[in-house]
């Protein structure tokens, strides 16, 4: 199948010439294509200035401001918020909460979805289909549905797990265990689209390799490393960010499971913000906090960027 | 060959039926959450409150099903089809024009267009929702359906996604629909259309399903009773009657069956739409 090296080479993956995009094109015709692109742009424009751009102005303009329910008596009190907010014992719990649900959330969701992947990607495609469909399930089962049975699960008196187990214990309600439980509801939610993705990733690592490979003796670990690995560390990057992203994010599950409670022992930050602007009306004090979480989110993807881009030399 | 093939890849029997123990064993723990709302639904208050798990409904009532109809839920259910709905249509028309013209048309600024939404995309999405919930108060769609659709078709998810199969439309034929004197509008609707239809299709299942899913916005934006989503009335209905898990399990059945039947009907479109968004993530 790989002995014709020539489809791979005309299959479009020739590489863009670095000279401009217009060279050969006359100036009228850039203009005539500057403009209908923009026609054709016009109506997402619409929507992604008025309902994405604008709000992350006003996200980061009223950070600035002290203001309640009533946007006219807003007053400009500059950086009072960002600093109460590293004097707030609460936003500190909950950022403390938010980088361990990260941290063990993003290394064992991409870690386990890899080992998953692959023990599936070479079987039937029936048997594929159905694995991949069934870690799939909790996210098309939706995070409400999916939240409140593990709720009802987990209660202390008529939850199925302190019946199975014969114990009386109240796993939301202890600070020992509460988190633990939100981390294993988000994970069971958060691999599906992980799998899919490694799947698809790992069909179409080039065949020819791995065969050249066991040829020459290597073992499967090393087919696996030192050719499967390089090739689908893209799919990996975007898996880690993506579910970096939505780990930082965790919000349903709290509020439906805890309220961040007992003691804020499961606060996190996007919790706290919707606690402020929601209950406590201070949406000065929740943009300023908003705009936080945006910047660590964003360190933590460079981070992430960087670390993959040198892995692969 | 193919014993030594087997042999060099070094498999060993005894892994593999490790492996397809445990893949079993997480399948059942991935499906029973949606089986025990199911069936919990049609088990009456004394089944769930004794002390032992009934695992199967030994004695399946309707209680609970008549007790969610006494709330507003088939408004509930109509309101969160009519958003995901909107919202799919919108984003697949506005997304797709957009992705073709990123794709393939050449003009100015389309560099750092192209860069601002790939940005746009790796932001926190929920922290946007505070301050459109003012913005949305400002223009008088706070509490309406419309607060929870325009955001949706807002983000730039959907044309990154369409701009990946635009890509693949071979420039020679949008030559020849020029040459054959279609005009830009005619272009896009009988040549470009058709061929990025796949995509369309999976990128409308993805914005259904994540639209469904987007609880904290419907919790943010929808206020009155009547306004709330079938989701948002769960949550709501399990924050004023904690205790009644037959009927929680009623409302969550109702949630989950339809889009879980829509997803084993489209699953390939499905797989398809999640793998090309990541193409070139």
């Amino acid at each position: 199948m790989a002995q014709n090296p020539a489809p791979a080479v005309a299959g479009g993956k020739v590489k863009k010439q670095k000279r401009s995009q217009f060279s050969g094109m006359s100036k009228a015709l850039v203009r005539r294509e500057t403009i209908s692109a923009y026609m054709f742009l016009l109506p997402s424009l619409i929507f992604f200035v008025g309902f994405v751009v604008i709000p992350m102005i006003m996200c980061l303009v009223y950070s600035f401001l002290d203001m309640g329910l009533d946007v006219g008596s807003a007053k400009f009190i500059g950086l009072s918020n960002y600093v109460e907010m590293f004097n707030d014992p609460v936003f500190r719990k909950g950022l403390l909460n938010t980088v361990i649900i990260v941290v063990v959330a993003v290394p064992s969701v991409t870690a386990f979805s890899l080992w998953v992947s692959s023990a599936i990607y070479q079987m039937k495609a029936v048997t594929r289909s159905f694995f991949r469909c069934v870690f799939y399930l909790p996210v098309v089962t939706g995070t409400v549905a999916v939240t409140v049975v593990w709720k009802w699960m987990f209660n202390t008196y008529n939850g199925l797990i302190n019946q199975v187990f014969g114990s009386t214990h109240n796993w939301l309600g202890d600070p020992s265990t509460a988190l633990a439980c939100i981390i294993m509801i988000l994970f069971t939610t958060s691999i599906g689209q992980p799998i899919v993705l490694y799947v698809a990733a790992l069909g179409n690592v080039d065949q020819s390799l791995v065969e050249a490979a066991q040829v020459d003796g290597a073992t499967k670990l090393q087919v696996f490393w030192k050719i499967k690995w390089p090739q689908i560390m893209p799919t990996t990057l975007y898996i880690l960010v993506i579910t970096t992203i939505n780990s930082f994010q965790c919000f349903a599950l709290i509020q439906l499971l805890t309220r961040g409670g007992p003691n804020h022992a499961t606060d996190t930050i996007m919790y706290y913000i919707f606690d402020m602007a929601y209950n406590v009306h201070r949406f000065g004090y929740a943009n300023a906090m908003g705009v936080i979480l945006a910047i660590i989110i964003a360190i933590f993807s460079a981070i992430q960027f960087k670390v993959a881009k040198t892995d692969n030399g | 060959m193919n014993s030594a093939k087997s042999k060099l890849s070094g498999t060993s029997t005894g892994y593999k039926v490790f492996t397809i123990v445990i893949l079993v064993l997480l399948a059942i723990f991935f499906i029973f959450p949606l089986y025990w709302i199911i069936t919990g639904s049609f088990k009456d208050a004394a089944t769930i409150n004794a002390p032992n798990p009934q695992w199967f409904p030994l004695n399946p009532t309707l209680e609970n099903y008549a007790k969610l109809f006494k709330q507003p839920a088939f408004q509930w259910l109509l309101n969160i089809i009519i958003i995901c709905v909107g919202a799919l249509v919108l984003t697949c028309l506005t997304a797709s024009l957009a992705g073709y013209a990123l794709a393939k048309k050449r003009f100015y600024g389309r560099g750092i267009l192209f860069t601002i939404i790939i940005c746009a995309m790796a932001l926190p999405k929920q922290v946007i929702v505070i301050p459109l919930l003012q913005e949305m108060s400002m223009i008088g769609l706070h509490d309406t359906l419309l607060a929870v659709i325009l955001p949706t078709v807002g983000w730039p998810f959907g044309v990154f996604l369409m701009k990946q199969f635009a890509e693949t439309i071979p420039t020679e034929i949008l030559e020849a629909a020029r040459v054959d004197g279609a005009g830009e509008l005619r272009t896009f609707f009988s040549v470009v259309f058709p061929m990025i239809k796949p995509g369309i299709g999976a990128l409308a299942i993805f914005t259904f399903v994540n639209t469904w899913n987007d609880y904290f916005m419907q919790l943010i934006m929808l206020n009155s009773r009547e306004m709330w989503t079938l989701p948002e009335g769960i949550a709501r209905l399990q924050g004023e009657m904690s205790s009644d898990f037959g009927l929680i399990m009623a409302g969550a059945t109702l949630a989950a069956v339809p889009i879980v039947a829509v997803f084993i009907a489209f699953q390939k479109y499905f797989t398809q739409g999640i793998s090309m968004g990541a193409v070139k993530g």
